[in-house]
């Protein structure tokens, strides 16, 4: 019978303190069943009384190879898998992976197709920030606002709903523009959730943002210096917090993100606070932008016309050999990637969401690798959670937003 | 080529001697196993590149890489001389200030793979070379902490490598492992 390991303080000497070995300090488990933890993280803590000595976080539970798995896919069925990384910005993952596939394959998108996803990847974004403040909240005993957020995501799975047929895993953005154009009830319910939406955030400030509770357990709590931020690869609302103002929407627009007016919110606290407020102020801005792509929607395709990569439209099948012979191929074989590889990146919920994608010239990846923002972040956790109280460890867990699918892969 | 990015690596071959590609306007610079910490340092400090973005590995396992053969001058000597780099370790690295991108490849040998640690330089990179090493088994010198990351740890094999199988094998319970361990060729490193 094979032997299963145990790990035992001994093979993370290095890791704890002295105190440790010689049993002053106790070590506790948090995780992976523990629902404070967001998923399933392990993290291995050296406590002291109740003061967190040392933070050891121990990931991998969720880890389902996805990156092996879209080896032996085509580009087109390689995609589905992105939606389960991060499954809180299932739209925002395929958009990185289309934006990848496009630019290897250097494939324009129409300008409807554009703007189709920056209000989608907008809407998840406040989807993704609202089950946030939903848990974070909660994770700090408030518990109604949980439900007032997930009230409020449902419109927005509502809204996916109506224009993908699925309200999570979406797949709706495809290499070389969006799967069909959106149905007619799209607009109204966009407009409905802009009207609504607003007020929702003022409620949730009225709730929270002067709370007296809330602020005694965010206040000064897991600071993050803009230094160790940028050394552990921070990115996001998170390193926006610490100061520095990084967002690829302003400093590298894609998909026509210049043309939108919105703030990039900027604290310098690097506090559980000052992400609390990032991440309220950037849902307000991703309402804007929602606001602006719908008034300046252009009419006309959403996909591109290059038929060696796109499928042609439905209508033509019946009358056009050709489209049907283009279909046909592209559904069975795929298409044919350069060889050469390409970086390309995205701004997510939780900042760069980057894809490493390398072509061999034959319809599947030869590599690709998901940078997803949540494995650094997790990785600066130990770092944050030093000489803390395990209450406010919980408070940070919170704060800094990770999705464990993104960073298992 | 942006202007700027140019300049970089210009400076950067003038330094280290790489090779570079380039590809959809994207610079790739070629160097050389022994020079990676001390390159990685002068993109940080001299050149300003405050992030390391990503930090991955391609195995290209068969038929070995597009780039260079391992220069004869190699400190292994006679075993890898001339042999194909069988994996490419990959750094991408951004530049807040100056919004820049630049990505530094690195061949390293079948035989052995075997990088020096950048967790001195950047943070991030110590959980990524645990990635590194679990999923190709690049053994990375000098890092502080080398466990595996996102496979348990006694798995045996590292997923990400290209003779590595893909599904298609009996599932293994616990009262059956040693049974199909011993139908299966691969997985011993």
């Amino acid at each position: 019978m094979t032997e299963f390991l145990e790990v035992s303080v001994d093979d993370l000497k290095d890791l704890v303190s002295d105190r440790a070995l010689e049993g002053e300090t106790m070590m506790l488990n948090l995780g992976p069943q523990h629902p404070a933890t967001h998923g399933v993280l392990r993290l291995l803590l050296e406590l002291d009384g109740e003061t967190v000595v040392n933070c050891i976080p121990d990931i991998g539970f969720l880890h389902t190879g996805i990156e092996k798995n879209m080896e032996a896919k085509t580009y087109q069925k390689a995609e589905v898998m992105t939606d389960r990384l991060d499954y809180l910005n299932t739209v925002g993952n395929n958009l990185a992976f289309c934006m990848a596939v496009e630019k290897l394959v250097d494939l324009d998108v129409p300008l409807r197709a554009q703007a189709l996803r920056v209000i989608l990847t907008e809407l998840q974004r406040i989807a993704s920030h609202l089950v946030w403040i939903g848990t974070h909240a909660l994770d700090l005993a408030a518990m109604s606002m949980f439900m007032y957020a997930f009230r409020e995501r449902e419109y927005i799975l509502d809204i996916l709903e109506i224009v993908s047929g699925q309200r999570m895993m979406t797949t709706y953005i495809r290499p070389g523009g969006v799967w069909r154009d959106v149905p007619v009830e799209f607009e109204t319910a966009v407009r409905d959730f802009i009207k609504m939406f607003p007020k929702r955030i003022d409620e949730y400030e009225a709730l929270l943002t002067k709370n007296p509770i809330i602020l005694d357990r965010l206040l000064g709590i897991g600071v993050l210096s803009k230094e160790t931020a940028l050394s552990y690869g921070i990115t996001g609302p998170m390193l926006r917090a610490s100061g520095v103002d990084w967002d690829l929407r302003k400093q590298r627009p894609y998909m026509g993100y210049e043309q939108y007016d919105f703030e990039v919110p900027v604290r310098t606290e690097g506090d559980n606070y000052a992400r609390y407020l990032v991440r309220v102020q950037e849902m307000r801005e991703s309402l804007k932008i929602v606001e602006q792509a719908l008034n300046k929607m252009p009419l006309g395709p959403v996909r591109s016309d290059n038929r060696k990569f796109v499928p042609p439209p439905r209508s033509e099948l019946g009358t056009s050999m050709e489209a049907l012979i283009h279909h046909f191929k592209l559904w069975t074989d795929g298409f044919d990637a350069p060889k050469g590889s390409i970086y390309s990146a995205v701004e997510s919920p939780r900042g760069e969401l980057g894809v490493y994608l390398e072509g061999d010239g034959g319809p599947k990846p030869y590599r690709i690798h998901m940078r997803t923002p949540s494995f650094e972040i997790v990785g600066v956790l130990s770092e944050m959670a030093k000489g803390h109280l395990v209450a406010d460890l919980i408070a940070i867990i919170g704060s800094i937003d990770f999705v464990l699918g993104d960073i298992d892969r | 080529m942006d202007k700027k990015l140019e300049e970089i690596v210009k400076s950067l071959q003038t330094d280290f001697d790489g090779k570079v590609e380039e590809f959809r306007d994207e610079a790739h610079v070629f160097v050389h196993p022994e020079q990676i910490v001390e390159v990685i340092t002068s993109l940080r400090d001299k050149h300003k590149f405050e992030l390391l973005s990503a930090l991955t590995a391609v195995d290209y396992w068969p038929q070995g890489s597009i780039s260079p053969k391992i220069p004869a001058s190699s400190p292994k000597g006679d075993e890898e001389q001339g042999q194909e780099a069988r994996f490419h370790v990959i750094y991408q690295l951004t530049s807040l200030s100056k919004n820049l991108s630049i990505q530094i490849r690195v061949p390293i040998a079948a035989i052995k793979p075997t990088i020096a640690s950048v967790s001195a330089v950047f943070a991030s990179a110590n959980w990524r070379e645990r990635e590194i090493w679990d999923m190709f088994g690049i053994h990375v010198d000098g890092h502080p902490d080398l466990r595996r990351i996102l496979m348990p740890a006694d798995w045996e094999g590292h997923p990400l490598r290209k003779d590595y199988p893909l599904g298609y094998e009996e599932p293994q319970f616990t009262f059956n492992i040693d049974e199909i361990d011993l139908r299966k060729p691969y997985a011993k490193e």
